[in-house]
């Protein structure tokens, strides 16, 4: 130990000295080419004509497995398998880190599955693997979450802003009766989807349909239960007029949905939004809440299947503007960028919410 | 702890010498290994391609590279629970610095001397406040881990040039071999050469056989330790830099958990928690059986939580399974020594 620290400089000084030697000239991130990387894209041209395959061995790896909102996804994708009459298989870590998907993504290589079916826990770190999946002929198709663009062949998106905007005006129009005043209970004042989503429903308000709607306060309750439920309480206080209440988060939704049902309000306000059928079914049945929405997560494995079977079996190659039909969801087209839009919102009622179950 | 592995035993007892050599440990574990790796390559798909072959060596190599010195530090009867933290930590450090503009030259150096400093700080509060390995490093596991998320938050860094990241995911001229063999080849014979044919090296065995003794015979006993636990902080340092270009994203949490991972290999490959005991080839073959054996399930669509079922059940089988032969061996010795007495 006495002759430690000396040492220890000696070495220090060595290595900062190596360090500000190789300092001058050197590969930085302003000098990187980064295009190395595998682009095989598109190679092959499409064959609308062709017939989808049967027996394609599809798998889905999603950013986890045991949670509840992915298993109706990939259960989604095992009904769209069946249908194509292919090999459905499901693995994934049991951590969300961003590198244990890789390990299964070199697995499913090794397996030569026809498509991986993947949501990506680090947009990144996937990338060599699928690009190495893709060069020995699997089709990598997105969802959830995507992979960067240069190494899947089509990415799965739930909903666009857009669609989510318009839907929760849409909604909101409906709830209300056509007229009045209604305000938005949202997540945390930045959380970025809900602030998109709300700055489209701000746009479609000024539209002349929407005239009679007066937006006089969005409220936030942090995507916290009692906060939330808190917050629908003072809206009520502050505004007695209120027709109805917009929540573009599921836990606001639901809080919201609580407070109404249980206050003398019930029936009085509608409450809508973004929400659970499981959180949801009991609101739905006193008729606190008449109607909301929210993407359908089995529709979107199920689309997953269908498009990369459609890819697998040479019909698209992931090029905008392409045409598939994904079973009982019927024709989708290709999109920019080979994103593939699930289409507007499920909306659930009291009559179909008994069909869901997540 | 009167059976102390010194590397060499005196020939008086070479047929003695040679039985506990085949029963020891570390030859059943190789064995093993090679039983799994055959068994394996002809029974399960694809086990035994050379894609295969490189996908699993870039499995193994944060966790076999981390082994080295985790191998010398327990062997001291010492523990280092930071290094999957400090691999964070130099991970995080590579993206921040990689933004700053530096080249990636120069970030690799540093990146190794941030790991070096990492293991003079566990090393300094170990040796020199005399603080329990433990708890010490329990504690910096999650400073470095915290650190990790300040430098970097939960953003990523991605863009790394291709040339370097290829490198570690490549293989030699587009061969069977990866380029990353050479490394873990390299660093392994180093280790195993300084641990098994050097004065330092039989140190160690002392000094976790019985750290006082070691003292008083002359053995420097906190310098070598502080000097592990800088090795060690280095070598974590290099493999998040290996980490970082093999999964091209530098993100606060990565490797998180291999800390385990690593420990349990190194016990697989019998090492004696308490000090003393294991060797080197040991822990070569106990990291291959772990990553061949999880491989090959996983080829065989054995899910992730019975692989971890597989996996602990080893553990338990590697700590349990020396203690009993041990036993018996005793019992044996004690008995044929009663006949003789009785004669």
């Amino acid at each position: 130990m006495l002759r430690s620290p000396r040492t220890l400089l000696s070495v220090t000084s060595a290595a900062l000295l190596v360090a500000g030697l190789t300092a001058c000239g050197g590969t930085t991130k302003d000098s990187a080419s980064n295009t190395g990387g595998d682009s095989n894209q598109a190679s092959a041209a499409a064959d609308p004509n062709a017939a989808i395959k049967e027996g394609l061995k599809i798998a889905f790896l999603p950013k986890q497995l045991n949670n509840p909102y992915t298993d109706v996804e990939v259960g989604g994708g095992k009904v769209a398998v069946e249908e194509l009459k292919g090999e459905y298989k499901l693995v994934g870590p049991n951590d969300a880190s961003a590198s244990s998907q890789v390990s299964y993504i070199n697995t499913l290589i090794q397996q030569q599955q026809d498509v991986i079916v993947v949501a990506a826990n680090d947009p990144n770190a996937v990338c060599p693997s699928l690009n190495q999946a893709r060069a020995a002929k699997i089709k990598v198709i997105t969802f959830d979450s995507d992979a960067s663009k240069d190494c899947r062949d089509a990415f799965i998106n739930q909903a666009t802003t857009q669609g989510i905007g318009e839907s929760l005006a849409k909604m909101a129009l409906e709830q209300a009766g056509g007229e009045g005043e209604i305000a938005v209970l949202s997540a945390t004042p930045n959380a970025t989807n809900q602030n998109s989503w709300i700055e489209v429903m701000k746009t479609e308000l000024k539209k002349p349909e929407y005239a009679k709607l007066k937006l006089v306060k969005v409220a936030y309750g942090n995507d916290d239960d009692q906060k939330s439920f808190q917050e629908a309480q003072g809206l009520l206080q502050s505004y007695p007029n209120l027709k109805a209440i917009v929540a573009p988060t599921t836990v606001g939704i639901a809080a919201a949905a609580r407070y109404i049902s249980s206050s003398s309000y019930k029936g009085k306000v509608a409450v809508t939004g973004l929400g659970l059928p499981n959180q949801m079914r009991e609101y739905v049945k006193d008729d606190t809440v008449k109607k909301f929405a929210l993407w359908n997560p089995a529709d979107i494995g199920y689309l997953a299947a269908f498009a990369g079977a459609a890819m697998a079996s040479g019909k698209v190659t992931g090029a905008e503007g392409e045409k598939f039909t994904a079973g009982k969801l019927g024709e989708y087209t290709i999109g920019a960028d080979g994103e593939i839009v699930l289409g507007p919102p499920t909306e659930f009622t009291k009559e179909n919410i008994d069909k869901f179950n997540f | 702890m009167s059976d102390i592995d010194l590397g060499k035993r005196p020939s008086a007892n070479r047929s003695g010498a040679l039985k506990s050599r085949l029963t020891s440990w570390d030859s059943i574990i190789l064995v093993l290994t090679g039983l799994v790796l055959v068994i394996a390559s002809i029974s399960v798909d694809n086990f035994g391609t050379s894609r295969n072959f490189t996908f699993m060596v870039l499995d193994l190599l944060p966790i076999i590279l981390i082994a080295l010195p985790m191998t010398m530090i327990i062997v001291t009867g010492e523990i280092d629970l930071s290094v999957a933290s400090t691999l964070g930590l130099t991970s995080s450090m590579m993206g921040w610095l990689w933004n700053q503009g530096l080249s990636i030259e120069t970030i690799i150096p540093i990146c190794v001397l941030i790991g070096a400093i990492c293991g003079v700080v566990n090393g300094f509060l170990i040796t020199g406040l005399g603080l329990p390995s433990l708890a010490v490093t329990i504690g910096t596991l999650a400073l470095y881990r915290g650190l990790a998320f300040v430098v970097l938050g939960d953003g990523a860094v991605a863009d790394f040039p291709w040339n370097y990241t290829g490198w570690v995911t490549g293989t030699i001229g587009g061969g069977a071999v990866p380029n990353v063999l050479i490394l873990i080849v390299a660093l392994a014979l180093i280790f195993g050469i300084v641990q098994h044919a050097t004065p330092f090296g039989r140190s160690l065995y002392a000094i976790g056989a019985n750290a006082q003794a070691a003292h008083f015979s002359g053995i420097r006993v906190a310098r070598t330790k502080f000097w592990l636990y800088v090795v060690s902080g280095a070598v974590a340092g290099l493999v998040g830099v290996l980490w970082t270009l093999r999964y091209s994203s530098a993100r606060a949490d990565n490797g998180a958990g291999l800390e385990l991972a690593v420990v349990a290999a190194v016990l697989l490959g019998g090492v004696s928690i308490f000090g003393g005991k294991g060797s080197l080839p040991g822990v070569l073959a106990g990291v291959v059986l772990l990553t061949a054996l999880q491989n090959a399930l996983r080829l065989e669509d054995v899910s992730g939580q019975a692989l971890n079922i597989v996996t602990g059940s080893l553990l338990v089988l590697s700590v349990l399974l020396p203690n009993v032969t041990t036993a018996v061996r005793g019992n044996w010795h004690r008995r044929k020594l009663r006949q003789a007495s009785a004669r």
